[in-house]
């Protein structure tokens, strides 16, 4: 395919991760909303297989929109393959991408700024086989207490997750977690009101969205809850008072800017009783689905996904 | 714009009750990255439609337009193509069922009629017995007559009679009121047993006897591998049976062409639930079949499939026999498409799956031919796409990954049983995959 005058966009979606299928719905509807705000721009949708590169090779877009979840997308190697050919593409550099998908180094450099982290203990699978389950489930929940929550370090859409509200059930936590990768976190649970603020910068500095507030039907914002339209209640701006509001979407800010990150991302936190805004994890390709999350924040603002998405590749 | 309390879906209180049931997974979700070409997909229950000529069915398709077009692009008749039926009487007469072509219905695929079926018998609340496990699909239709669905045990034979009997003396005891034994008798989907001539035999019996309906799938019957097709229960039965047949392996899946035989008043029912629901089957669809039938050495056809399918159920056994982890076990298909595998103790096929993705192997998780939570421990095993190539890479590394869950299930202790968290949701493939 020879370069035209038009500008030529590139939407990355697909791969082979566990969240291919939202990834494939979040390119879809990014290049639908980029081709509307700009129908003088070239958007073409690609997945990300042995034919990318020789097709970067020749086709030599003016910019990519990575849209892949989970490892490869987000974890900052395809954004290293983009910087070592030199093509221009939105969101967080690779460098940032790493540190951000790494949840326990996002909790800590984040923490480091002073924002308040559920406490967490990190494990790789070989540390249960060589010391012995048993012995290190009872002491790291010893340390972190029931409930708390067990997940994959790596990974998104909360695949692997689990609730563990009695020591019975960790076992079986922990093997669903072990599925998605070799390294589990086990955190603190916080009670509390779930939040999710995206935060753009379309040239003029990191602005927090409104905070969007999750109330999933069953309680629990798993994969379900997440991509089946009428399975969760949302709100936004979320029913917080400004005090409160102003510190979520200063948690937001401060996890943006003390990662590195670029153009967009969005920053998962629960609120306790106290008021307490708690960072959970943050991730620099948010899902762009029917019913993601940072789309609902960008609607709240008045602003339009495509001429958001458009004003980063300006 | 601020959004206040909104679920994404102006219509969410407006849908009936069952829709509930219809939703995503994440092991839906899964199943998305199986169609990538790196992945060996031992999950789809995809024909190897490869099989045919391609030319011979492109001229099929151009003389249907060109010669009868103007009947092949209209509206036809809610029974299906009267030609057609008459053609469709010859391949039942291979597994031994003989009847009339007005007591054919054609459908949209077999799958249609086993909706016609469950639609015209089948009362919210009243029971249908299936075996255990059972067929993806039928259990979807199911569920979305909101029938309680009670599963029978099987074992090598079949569907276990005595356990029938059973099962329906308790189920009436209950005060429940039974409407269909649903079975899948040759070359079973996932199971990939057979049940035994005298098997059958007893299961007509308790039929009759219990004046309960039989709804007998038969897609696979003629997909044998060794000797003559299985005999069908509706050859031994035309009034207690309702047999249903498909294109969809012996032909091609995408014409989706199937076909129910059913007594007298049955058919009449299904005729009128059928245009009620599409007018009448694709006509150009049907011709194409009908066409095919009349011109290609079809008998000959079959059995190029048969020695494509024998030639990967055979790569599929040996590997398992050579690469599994001890304790694993599977049933051994004479026919059809599957192999059903049981994990060694402690496994969670479910659970696993994830992993077995990130290896690049799929496989469907025995909790969808389940509706009440079984098959954790279990997988179907597809042979009929890959090739035997692709076939012995993907069980290479599926024991790979079997070894893996085995080490993790030895350190956690996760005795068989244990419910691993975000398994108890349905492993419901999509239609790819059923």
């Amino acid at each position: 395919m020879s370069k035209q005058s038009a500008r030529q966009i590139l939407v990355l979606s697909g791969g082979l991760s566990p969240e291919r299928d939202v990834s494939l719905r979040s390119g879809r509807r990014v290049a639908d909303a980029l081709r509307s705000a700009r129908p003088d721009w070239e958007v073409t949708e690609a997945d990300v297989d042995a034919g990318l590169l020789p097709y970067l090779a020749e086709y030599r877009p003016d910019c990519v929109v990575p849209l892949l979840h989970g490892a490869a997308g987000e974890d900052g190697a395809l954004r290293d393959v983009l910087e070592t050919l030199d093509i221009p593409f939105v969101g967080s550099p690779a460098s940032a991408s790493r540190l951000a998908f790494d949840k326990p180094v996002a909790s800590s450099l984040v923490s480091a700024t002073g924002v308040a982290v559920p406490e967490f203990v990190v494990l790789p699978q070989s540390t249960f086989r060589e010391l012995g389950a048993p012995a290190v489930m009872k002491a790291v929940s010893g340390r972190i207490g029931f409930p708390l929550v067990v997940k994959p370090t790596r990974g998104g859409s909360a695949l692997g997750v689990s609730i563990v509200r009695e020591e019975r059930d960790l076992p079986a936590a922990m093997v669903s977690a072990f599925s998605y990768g070799e390294t589990a976190m086990i955190q603190r649970f916080i009670e509390g009101t779930e939040l999710a603020i995206g935060v753009i910068d379309t040239g003029e500095g990191p602005q927090a969205l409104p905070a969007v507030e999750i109330v999933p039907e069953t309680g629990m914002y798993d994969y379900h809850a997440r991509y089946t339209a009428g399975a969760t209640e949302f709100f936004c701006p979320a029913r917080l008072n400004n005090d409160v509001a102003s510190a979520v979407s200063d948690v937001a800010l401060t996890a943006h800017s003390a990662l590195g990150l670029s153009d967009l991302s969005r920053t998962d936190v629960i609120v306790d009783a106290d008021g307490t805004v708690w960072f959970l994890e943050v991730n620099v390709a948010p899902g762009m689905t029917e019913t993601s999350l940072l789309p609902q924040a960008i609607s709240a603002a008045g602003l339009a996904v495509g001429d958001v998405i458009a004003s980063f590749i300006n | 714009m601020s959004i206040e309390g909104s679920r994404l879906d102006p219509w969410v209180d407006s849908y009936a009750g069952r829709a509930r049931s219809l939703s995503g997974s994440a092991i839906r979700a899964l199943f998305a990255v199986a169609s990538r070409p790196e992945v060996v997909s031992l999950a789809g229950g995809m024909p190897y439609v490869q099989a045919l000529s391609m030319d011979q069915m492109a001229d099929i398709a151009a003389k249907v337009i060109r010669e009868r077009g103007a009947q092949a692009l209209q509206y036809g008749s809610g029974q299906g193509d009267v030609r057609l039926r008459e053609q469709i009487l010859e391949i039942t007469a291979e597994v031994g069922v003989l009847a009339h072509p007005d007591d054919i219905i054609v459908t949209t695929g077999s799958q249609m009629a086993l909706d016609l079926v469950t639609r015209t018998f089948c009362d919210p609340g009243d029971v249908v017995l299936v075996e255990s496990p059972s067929y993806v699909g039928a259990l979807g239709v199911f569920r979305a007559y909101e029938c309680d669905v009670i599963h029978v045990a099987m074992d090598d034979d079949g569907l276990i009679p005595a356990v029938l009997q059973e099962t329906i003396d308790s189920v009436r005891a209950a005060g429940k009121r039974i409407k269909l034994i649903y079975t899948i008798p040759s070359f079973h989907n996932p199971a990939g047993v057979t049940q035994s001539p005298e098997r059958r035999q007893e299961i007509l019996r308790i039929g009759q006897e219990s004046g309960i309906a039989i709804l007998e799938d038969d897609p696979y019957g003629l997909l044998g591998f060794e000797g003559a097709p299985p005999r069908a229960l509706r050859a031994d039965d035309s009034e207690g049976v309702i047999y249903l047949g498909s294109f969809s392996k012996t032909i091609a899946s995408g014409l989706r062409v199937g076909w129910a035989v059913a007594p007298h008043g049955v058919r009449e029912k299904l005729v009128l639930a059928a245009e009620a629901a599409t007018l009448c089957p694709s006509n150009y669809a049907q011709l194409t079949i009908s066409e095919y039938l009349a011109t290609q050495p079809w008998r000959e056809q079959i059995k190029s499939f048969q020695e494509v399918y024998r030639e990967r159920r055979d790569a599929l056994l040996e590997s398992l026999q050579a690469m599994m982890p001890a304790g694993t076990r599977w049933t051994i298909p004479a026919g059809g498409f599957y192999s059903w595998v049981t994990l060694p103790a402690g496994l969670d096929a479910t659970a696993m799956l994830p992993r077995a993705i990130a290896e690049l192997v799929a496989y469907v998780p025995g909790t969808g031919f389940y509706v009440d939570g079984q098959g954790s421990a279990n997988m179907r095993l597809s042979y009929c796409y890959p090739d035997p190539d692709r076939i012995r890479e993907g069980v290479r590394r599926l024991a790979s990954v079997v070894e893996t869950e085995l080490e993790i299930a030895r350190t956690f202790g996760t005795a068989s049983g244990t419910e691993v968290p975000g398994t108890g949701e349905s492993a419901t493939p999509g239609p790819d995959l059923a």
